[in-house]
């Protein structure tokens, strides 16, 4: 019944610090923040001004351009700061939680009496629009766009990424509820992709309406754009639409319960960090997991190491992200480092460690050094080696250098957003900061097209 | 080493910008990213990195050249031995022949080392590390008499006209190596002639020149065994004549995976095809000449070769193809595999081209087929 797809190119980075499953406990935030920068090209407008109470489920901002798309707090409090950076650009909205939790309440919905239009306006309305991403790239949807189909991965293979089936425990009438609204956004179907060594003990598996695939590999295996790719690429003039696990039961939730609640599991992990799961609330302040990180000088990353964003001790939990990851800044030098002929701490994907000789389960607590400098492209063969898609990764890349439109069209800047060229980045011996590159030229595209 | 270090952060000021010798700041930062790895975090992206990168991607190559540098240096004190009758042994023979090619060497890094940071100080960027196996590369393939000048000039070509004017490691078209070769092939070929190599030689008495295989060949004499051949202690460049060291070479790299064994298997078999027309059996043209090395270190070369999967299936074949071709078939060049190497670096953009370009009719008849 579900297709089964087996990928063999990629790799799991073996990093130290997966979080153990089980729930350490509830984190009530101080603070919350929701930030523009989370979604890619978006012209925020603030709806808020400082010292205003706000509900959760209450838009704090809207997007410029479609002022019905709503951004929404969170959780109930007063809004705090409205964090602004250079030129006044909006860099986020910090709301001081009153530990009420108070939602905006809605009535329950049935999505199945509801057409696209009808469903959409709810999903504006109760501010759960932002979690539908559209590909090509990468940006919140367009609510006027027909997409050929929407794709929900429930895998992550991210390092150290919080497991789905666990993170999910208890909400799988939301999911279901998810699934019915987007079907009634697109003719295509739902997509719904389960990694293979899962799939037959996963509730997931009985979700009704959803057109189901089965992934088999290593990272990036569960990205959603390299399922996409596997299953029906995205062509000039398509569009497609994708929503992460975490959002769908979210957006599930309130349509069942008429409550805006975005609380979620939070996996806490990285080598410099106490590895654990909390039970916390998107946008949440990182100092809420402060006390799990290990050593003087740590990085907070919200999200994966590969994807995710350095916020700082004081920052907060990204829109989309379930998952904090600390690691050791490595800011030191290192002795004729480059030629020491053992170094069995250091991982490479390369054969000039010895880490491919190691015990498969070795684990490494890899730190923040660049580990060399930046440098042309020279090694040809490493990009394509983590990168299980139909494209040639440096041809696009330099494409997207010289600005060249065509080309990249040609190459298949539609197929990709950065996310999954990140272990090309990962691997790259050159040092050259890849997903900027795409990011910078997916920039030009949006412009260019628009 | 922490001695080091202070130094090295006391001195940084001065060559910084700003600093009284910023013009030799490339020049200072080369060095201290040759003595430390450098304290640079992740800005962006990725926050965590492969450990690998150029440096040792480089220094493998050179270490994998060590069992034909260490063999050249014998086999230039045996050849002079043999050729004058010193009746030498070992230790002078090694100790002759570590005296003729330390200027090779001296000439190549230096000069070309002053280039590499003199363009990196006009660009503004680190220097590449590139130049350290090309720099190892160009005295191996050189007769072992040339001209310190001449070799000087061939290295500034290569350099400059070879690497630089594209835009450094990783744009260039040729391999700068054997671009320096071809350079001298061209500009004084009475010296690196085909059907003859100097033998080292005492100063004051004349260069003897002896034939190599791949001449007599030509002229229909062979009087080198296979296993001469295959072991190396005969006349020829440098480092081309011990397949033997040469294969040891060639195993590190494809252990470490840092040379293609697309490249080197398809060169090989290419070889070997074209190699049956001959009248020697076809497996001589692998050990004859520079077959081995240019198959090995040159053809490998990740810049200047394909870069795509396919692409170097093709452009390996056809480089041990025309090498064989040439040798078979052109009576003026006795030696075809560094021209042959030289054309399909030419050619190799355009391999990539038509490979990249079904990927992108792929594409394109997908959406239409939509």
């Amino acid at each position: 019944m579900s297709e089964h797809i087996r990928l063999k190119r990629g790799l799991d980075i073996p990093l130290a610090g997966a979080a153990p499953a089980k729930i350490a406990e509830t984190v009530v935030p101080d603070l919350v923040a929701i930030k523009p920068t989370d979604f890619k090209a978006l012209v925020p407008k603030l709806a808020v001004k400082e010292g205003d109470a706000v509900k959760a489920g209450d838009a704090l901002f809207v997007d410029k351009m479609r002022p019905q798309v709503r951004f929404c707090s969170p959780c109930s409090g007063v809004v705090q700061t409205v964090v602004r950076g250079e030129k006044r650009k909006l860099l986020a909205v910090v709301v001081k939680a009153d530990g009420q939790n108070d939602s905006v309440k809605y009535d329950a919905v049935d999505c199945s009496k509801l057409d696209k239009q009808a469903m959409t306006a709810v999903l504006q309305e109760r501010g759960l629009w932002p979690m539908i991403k559209q590909r090509p790239y990468g940006i919140v949807a367009n609510p006027e766009d027909a997409p050929k189909s929407i794709f929900v991965s429930a895998m992550n293979t991210a390092p150290l990424a919080p497991d789905a089936d666990f993170i999910m425990d208890g909400q799988f009438n939301y999911l279901q509820e998810g699934v019915n609204a987007l079907a009634r956004l697109t003719k295509g179907g739902v997509h719904f992709s389960l990694a293979a060594s899962k799939e037959a003990g996963s509730a997931m598996h009985d979700l009704k309406g959803v057109i189901f695939h089965t992934f088999d590999g290593p990272h990036p295996a569960g990205n959603v754009g390299v399922q996409i790719n596997h299953i029906s690429p995205i062509n000039k003039g398509e569009v497609v639409w994708t929503v992460d696990l975490v959002s769908l039961a979210a957006i599930g939730r309130c349509l069942a319960t008429g409550t805006y609640d975005m609380s979620r599991l939070v996996a806490v992990t990285g080598p410099a960090a106490e590895p654990v799961y909390v039970k916390g609330v998107q946008g949440m302040a990182i100092a809420a997991v402060g006390k799990y990180a290990k050593g003087e000088n740590v990085r907070y990353v919200s999200g994966d190491v590969l994807t995710g964003c350095n916020v700082g001790a004081d920052g907060y939990l990204g829109f989309f992200d379930n998952q904090v990851t600390l690691l050791e800044e490595g800011d030191y030098y290192e002795t004729l480092g480059w030629i020491k002929p053992f170094r069995l701490k250091k991982f490479s994907f390369s054969r000039l460690y010895w880490s491919w000789l190691a015990n498969k389960k070795k684990t490494y607590a890899l730190d923040t050094n660049v580990n060399g400098g930046e440098r042309a492209f020279v090694v040809s063969d490493v990009y394509g080696k983590v990168l299980p898609m139909d494209i040639y990764p440096v041809y696009l890349l330099k494409a997207c250098l010289a600005k060249d439109i065509e080309k990249m069209e040609n190459l298949g800047i539609y197929e990709v957003i950065p996310e999954d060229l990140a272990l090309c980045e990962f691997v790259c011996p050159s040092k050259i900061e890849i997903q900027k590159i795409l990011s910078d030229g997916i920039d030009l595209m949006l412009k260019e097209m628009a | 080493m922490s001695a080091l270090r202070n130094t090295l952060d006391k001195m940084k000021p001065t060559f910084s910008k700003g600093g009284k010798l910023s013009a030799l700041g490339s020049f200072f930062d080369a060095m201290e990213t040759f003595f430390f790895v450098p304290k640079t975090v992740t800005r962006r992206g990725t926050h965590i990195k492969d450990s690998v990168d150029l440096k040792r991607t480089m220094m493998t190559v050179i270490i994998a050249l060590m069992p034909v540098f260490l063999f050249s240096i014998y086999n230039i004190g045996y050849q002079m031995n043999l050729a004058y009758g010193y009746g030498w042994g070992f230790w002078m023979i090694v100790w002759r022949g570590f005296l003729k090619i330390l200027p090779l060497y001296l000439v190549s890094y230096i000069v070309g080392l002053f280039f590499e940071c003199m363009f990196a100080q006009i660009k503004g960027e680190e220097v590449n590390e590139g130049y350290f196996v090309t720099g190892f590369l160009i005295p191996l393939i050189m007769p072992v008499n040339i001209p310190l000048w001449m070799l000087a000039l061939a290295v500034a070509f290569a350099v400059v006209i070879g690497k630089e004017v594209f835009g450094g490691t990783g744009m260039n078209i040729w391999n700068p190596a054997l671009l320096a070769r071809a350079f001298l092939f061209f500009s004084y070929p009475k010296m690196m002639s085909g059907d003859a190599v100097w033998v080292a030689h005492k100063a004051g008495v004349d260069a003897v020149s002896c034939a190599t295989p791949l001449s007599e060949v030509a002229s229909g004499n062979l009087h080198y065994s296979a296993l001469d051949m295959f072991i190396g202690l005969i006349p020829g460049s440098v480092g081309e004549t011990s397949t033997l060291c040469i294969l040891l070479g060639a195993i590190l790299l494809l252990w470490t995976g840092v040379a293609s064994w697309k490249v080197m298997l398809s060169c090989v078999a290419g070889g070997l095809l074209i190699g049956l027309l001959g009248d020697v059996p076809a497996y001589y043209q692998l050990i004859m000449g520079g077959f081995a090395f240019g198959c090995v270190f040159m053809a490998t070369d990740p810049v200047t070769s394909a870069q795509t999967e396919t692409g170097k299936w093709i452009y390996g074949f056809l480089v041990g193809a025309f090498a064989v071709t040439l040798r078979l078939f052109n009576p003026g060049y006795p030696e075809g595999m560094m021209l042959s190497i030289l054309l399909m670096n030419t050619f190799a953009p355009l391999i990539d081209h038509l490979v990249v370009n079904a990927n992108v009719r792929k594409r394109l008849r997908r959406a239409k087929t939509v």
